[in-house]
């Protein structure tokens, strides 16, 4: 029995010391030639398709600050980060596993590893939320590129910086697409919102009937679905009641290919169907889907028609299909803007101190030509949300998504109802 | 009306694949007293290998069937074997442990051999099939998936309840040392029960290509709904889990028309409300 407390006791004291190990990083890397980043997305379950698409956009932007290429963006030309005597960029991933709780855990265990200067992550916003939660109190930057909801640049953080567009940017973006097709004789009276029940479809649906609100626009049906419901003719059968104009979905990629399934078995498209992405970006949606998902639209950050526009955007979006056999997507796309602008700031900051490396952030200026996005630049508010993002809307038309709005990157007219864009 | 009547038609179809796909989870806790953490696991390897014939062999998805339902019992032999009959008789810990041992493993096998995406069958046959009746529309995918589980769920209650085997593999799960002394083998019919069941679910993820997609993950939507229909029917009860599935389902249909996000909370409901009043499920013997 004594044997048996004795043992319990030295394991809860060493528990104990293992629990408590230091709870701050104080930013020295472990050589002097290397800075360590944490990057954090989900590398399995049911979100790993993106999670590893996300991972490869940073990987490559890790290549280009430590390689040399001739290319108009930041840190190209020079190997590694010429502030801090050329030292290179090193990514440590983790997996999230696309659970909140496991990013918070793997944030601390990166960060209390020892040698972080900054983290990035975590696609999805519910991940992002309680990573960068962690990340603030281990006072440590937390960069995000592909995360919008709107709800994590709310939070009074001064650690957060997110260089995409949030769902707000993006849902003024749907409505500025909307305004144009009214202004050309379309019906756009009545919205409704069907989203997945969690972090992103929540505060999207919330920002969607903000704008809406301010646009004059009746929002008629607002339907949430379970990410895992097996069965969505229900929620359908209600959207279908409400008759909305426009449609505005926010769905995995599960959920959205069985979404476009029920509209077809059910006979019902909305005129205008307008997705903030996620489930519908997939290039598994393209697959699974086929010719049925024709006609719906999507918020974009990025589209390969950019490419044609920025000559940056081009070289990199070949260099990544070389490099992963697959197209760069708006997801890679973000997280590699992302993973650049946070080795700018490392590289301004001339340290890796993770306090230098937030004030750097705070100060970071990207003008547009640097960037291969179709934004106005990288500049962040006192929220740490980039204001000069800017989204696109696109249109699958002909199994391919094509940019319709805004004219300047648009490659066609879109199809207006989407039925028509069917054959 | 008609949306309520849609709802309903919706619920009782998914509500027959609920009920397939609890068959064999039912199955092997009624013989053997072991909950099957793997079990969805299994669900989608019989998805998947329903995918691949058709995207290496262009085989539609109800042409294939006889293949999934082949391959899953293949691994339920094998999962008995290998996992199974090592931890049997020691404590339900280490049993609950070795199979959702499985579980873990047999996702991470997925993701390593076929990446995590997302693979749909387009356009199976099932597609072209589309009934409308009084305004309620009734898609060719989720019909030809009720009809396909309708009747393998009987056969399996056919085989379990009037064959000779199907008897002996119930002795063997009432009382190995009884059976024993009658001449059946306790293990072997044990390993025939694990069978049975990965057939039966092997058959249940072939049918589902017709309207779903698999990935690594794909068993954790399924399988939650089926451990409902197990527990509300009756640990151990084929006609348990039938009713409970098509109950299930058409409670999840209707509560979808009027509280969209609660559908998992109303099957959860039920079954606790069900689970006050008789504690071992509508149809459970213990």
């Amino acid at each position: 029995m004594r044997r048996q407390a004795t043992i319990a006791l030295l394991v809860s004291i060493a528990l104990g010391l293992a629990g408590c190990g230091s709870t701050s990083s104080d930013g020295s890397a472990d050589r002097s030639d290397e800075v360590k980043i944490a990057g954090l997305w989900p590398l399995s379950g049911s979100n790993a398709t993106q999670g590893n698409d996300v991972l490869h956009g940073a990987e490559l932007a890790v290549e280009v600050v430590n390689g040399v290429y001739d290319l108009d963006l930041p840190l190209a030309r020079e190997a590694g980060l010429p502030g801090l005597g050329g030292a290179k960029l090193t990514l440590v991933t983790g997996d999230t596993q696309g659970k909140p709780e496991v990013g918070a855990s793997e944030v601390d265990r990166l960060v209390n590893g020892g040698g972080i200067t900054a983290v990035a992550g975590s696609y999805q916003s519910g991940v992002t939320l309680t990573a960068s939660q962690r990340a603030e109190r281990l006072g440590v930057p937390f960069v995000n590129g592909e995360s919008s909801s709107t709800a994590l640049t709310e939070r009074g953080l001064k650690w957060f910086f997110r260089t995409g567009p949030s769902d707000e940017t993006f849902a003024t973006t749907m409505f500025d697409y909307l305004a144009a097709r009214k202004a050309q004789g379309d019906t756009v009276n009545t919205v409704g919102i069907l989203h997945t029940n969690d972090q992103f479809g929540n505060d999207g649906a919330t920002v969607t009937k903000k704008v809406a609100g301010e646009r004059g626009l009746q929002v008629t049906a607002d339907v949430s679905f379970e990410p895992t419901a097996p069965d969505l003719g229900s929620q359908v059968t209600q959207v279908r009641a409400k008759q909305p104009d426009v449609l505005f979905v926010l769905a995995y990629t599960d959920a959205a290919i069985k979404l476009m399934k029920t509209f077809q078995q059910l006979d019902y498209y909305p005129p205008s169907l307008l997705a903030y992405g996620a489930g519908f970006s997939d290039p598994a949606f393209l697959a699974g889907t086929g010719a049925i998902a024709n006609g719906a639209a999507s918020r974009s950050a990025w589209a390969t028609e950019i490419a044609d526009k920025r000559p940056a955007a081009k070289a990199i979006a070949e260099l990544f299909q070389k490099k992963y056999n697959a197209p760069m997507t708006e997801n890679s796309a973000r997280s590699f803007t992302s993973i650049l602008a946070l080795a700018q700031a490392i590289n301004d900051a001339k340290s890796t101190k993770p306090d230098a490396v937030r004030k750097a952030l705070s100060a970071l200026h990207v003008p547009a030509e640097q960037l291969i996005m179709p934004w106005d630049g990288i500049t962040f508010d006192a929220k740490g949300q980039n204001t000069q993002a800017r989204g696109v809307v696109q249109q699958l038309i002909g199994g391919k998504y094509r940019v319709v709005f805004p004219k300047e990157y648009a490659t066609t007219d879109a199809v207006w109802p989407m039925t028509k864009a069917q054959p | 009306m008609t949306d309520l009547a849609q709802a309903v038609v919706n619920g009782v179809l998914i509500g027959a694949v609920f009920a397939l796909v609890a068959v064999g989870l039912t199955l092997i806790y009624g013989v053997m007293d072991i909950v099957n953490f793997a079990h969805g696991e299994m669900l989608m390897l019989g998805m998947y290998s329903s995918f691949f014939a058709w995207s290496l062999f262009g085989l539609d998805p109800l042409v294939s069937l006889p293949m999934a339902g082949f391959a899953i019992a293949l691994t339920g032999a094998l999962m008995y074997y290998g996992v199974i009959a090592r931890v049997l008789g020691k404590s339900p810990l280490a049993q609950i442990i070795a199979t959702f041992g499985v579980q873990v493993f047999l996702r991470g096998l997925a993701q390593f051999l076929w990446t995590p995406d997302t693979r749909t069958v387009t356009s199976p046959w099932a597609d072209d099939l589309r009934l409308e009746v009084a305004g309620v529309v009734i898609g060719g995918p989720q019909l030809i998936m009720a009809i396909g589980a309708v009747v393998t769920t009987g056969a399996v209650a056919l085989f379990m309840n009037r064959t000779k085997t199907g008897g002996a593999i119930r002795a063997a799960g009432e009382d190995p040392a009884a059976a024993s002394l009658m001449g059946i083998n306790p293990k072997r019919m044990y390993a025939l029960a694990w069978v049975i069941a990965g057939a039966a679910t092997g058959v249940a993820g072939g049918l589902l290509m017709n309207g779903y997609s698999s990935s690594p993950t794909a068993g954790v939507t399924f399988v939650l709904m089926a451990f409902v229909v197990v527990a509300f029917g009756g640990f151990g009860s084929i006609a348990g889990a039938a009713v409970a599935g098509l109950l299930v389902g058409v409670a999840q249909g209707v509560v979808g028309l009027y509280a969209p996000s609660y559908t998992l909370a109303a099957a959860l409901a039920l079954y606790l409300l069900v689970v006050l009043v008789r504690p071992q499920g509508l149809l459970g013997t213990r």
